[in-house]
């Protein structure tokens, strides 16, 4: 039993203290003007999906859920938040040459039709984030066009 | 030696310095790439895919027109970017990305240039119809493999 005690206040201790290790908080107020939304027609229903199922990792501005800063759920937000961004950012969509733009239009399809975007890991507390059959092929359609008129 | 035969030397000897040996690099590891894809095999693919990466990067387009110099750069980071994923996916994946690379490198080689005759080749039927390159004119589907290895048509020579 003894043995127990101290492997839990280890435990405990090691929770408490990696609480103390600073994340990059991934937040910002303004849009900057080459924003997908702001360069391109984007329909409402379109602009919401976008925000709600990918701009909390593509993008300058996070919604963070409530467990945000609690460790160790926000190193992994952080990091996933990193590759994303990475990846892909809406908000410099227009600093992309069309060659770019064209590549990352085509993954955005690919990404939806094999369902790995938006991730499961984020589809689970965010269940609003998930597309339907109908959204999917709405925002597939919207992309394809974006797409062929480059 | 005929006079003749001379100036084929010269002319093929200036024809040599002329091309690019980073932009051969780049569509060599390019090929070896293709040929992984067409023998299905994900780890050689996703090896050759790295391979890509470090010639791309190894590039060095100081040689060419202001013009050409921007619209290199902008094609050897989207190049980059696609032989990135193939070196870390799947081989759906790595096929999807390989459309979008053939296509980077054949607006490559249209700038550069290369020393031998290579073959554009079209398949329909993968992705409401892709292309890819090929230095022989035999047909072998990078994007089907075994499943429909003889799945296309030469669409285009280049020389």
């Amino acid at each position: 039993m003894r043995i127990v005690k101290i492997i839990v206040l280890v435990l405990l201790v090691a929770f408490v203290g990696i609480q103390f290790i600073p994340t990059t908080r991934n937040q910002s107020d303004s849009v900057p003007s080459t924003d997908f939304m702001l360069v391109n027609d984007v329909p409402e229903t379109i602009q919401k999906k976008l925000q709600v199922s990918c701009y909390d990792c593509h993008s300058n501005n996070t919604q963070y859920p409530w467990y945000n800063k609690i460790q160790p759920a926000a190193w992994f937000l952080e990091d996933h938040i990193k590759e994303g961004k990475d990846e892909l950012n809406f908000n410099e969509w227009d600093s992309l040459s069309s060659r770019r733009k064209a590549s990352k239009l085509r993954s955005i399809v690919k990404q939806i039709e094999s369902g790995e975007m938006p991730l499961d890991s984020y589809t689970l507390i965010h269940t609003d984030a998930k597309f339907s059959e109908a959204e999917a092929e709405e925002m597939i359609n919207f992309i394809t066009q974006l797409k062929d008129n480059l | 030696m005929s006079i003749a035969a001379m100036l084929l030397l010269v002319v093929s000897f200036t024809n040599a310095q002329s091309s690019d040996v980073k932009a051969e690099a780049i569509l060599s590891d390019y090929f070896s790439l293709k040929d992984a894809l067409i023998g299905d095999d994900t780890k050689k693919s996703a090896q050759e895919g790295s391979k890509l990466v470090a010639s791309l990067k190894a590039f060095d387009a100081s040689s060419y027109s202001k013009e050409n110099q921007e619209e290199l750069a902008d094609i050897i980071e989207d190049a980059t970017e696609h032989a990135e994923h193939i070196s870390e996916s799947a081989i759906d994946h790595q096929r999807e990305h390989f459309k979008t690379l053939s296509k980077d490198i054949a607006d490559l080689v249209s700038i550069t240039g290369t020393k031998s005759t290579l073959y554009e080749q079209f398949c329909p039927m993968y992705d409401k119809g892709s292309a890819w390159l090929s230095t022989s004119k035999e047909v072998k589907n990078p994007y089907y493999g075994s499943k429909m290895l003889k799945c296309g048509k030469v669409q285009k020579t280049i020389q």
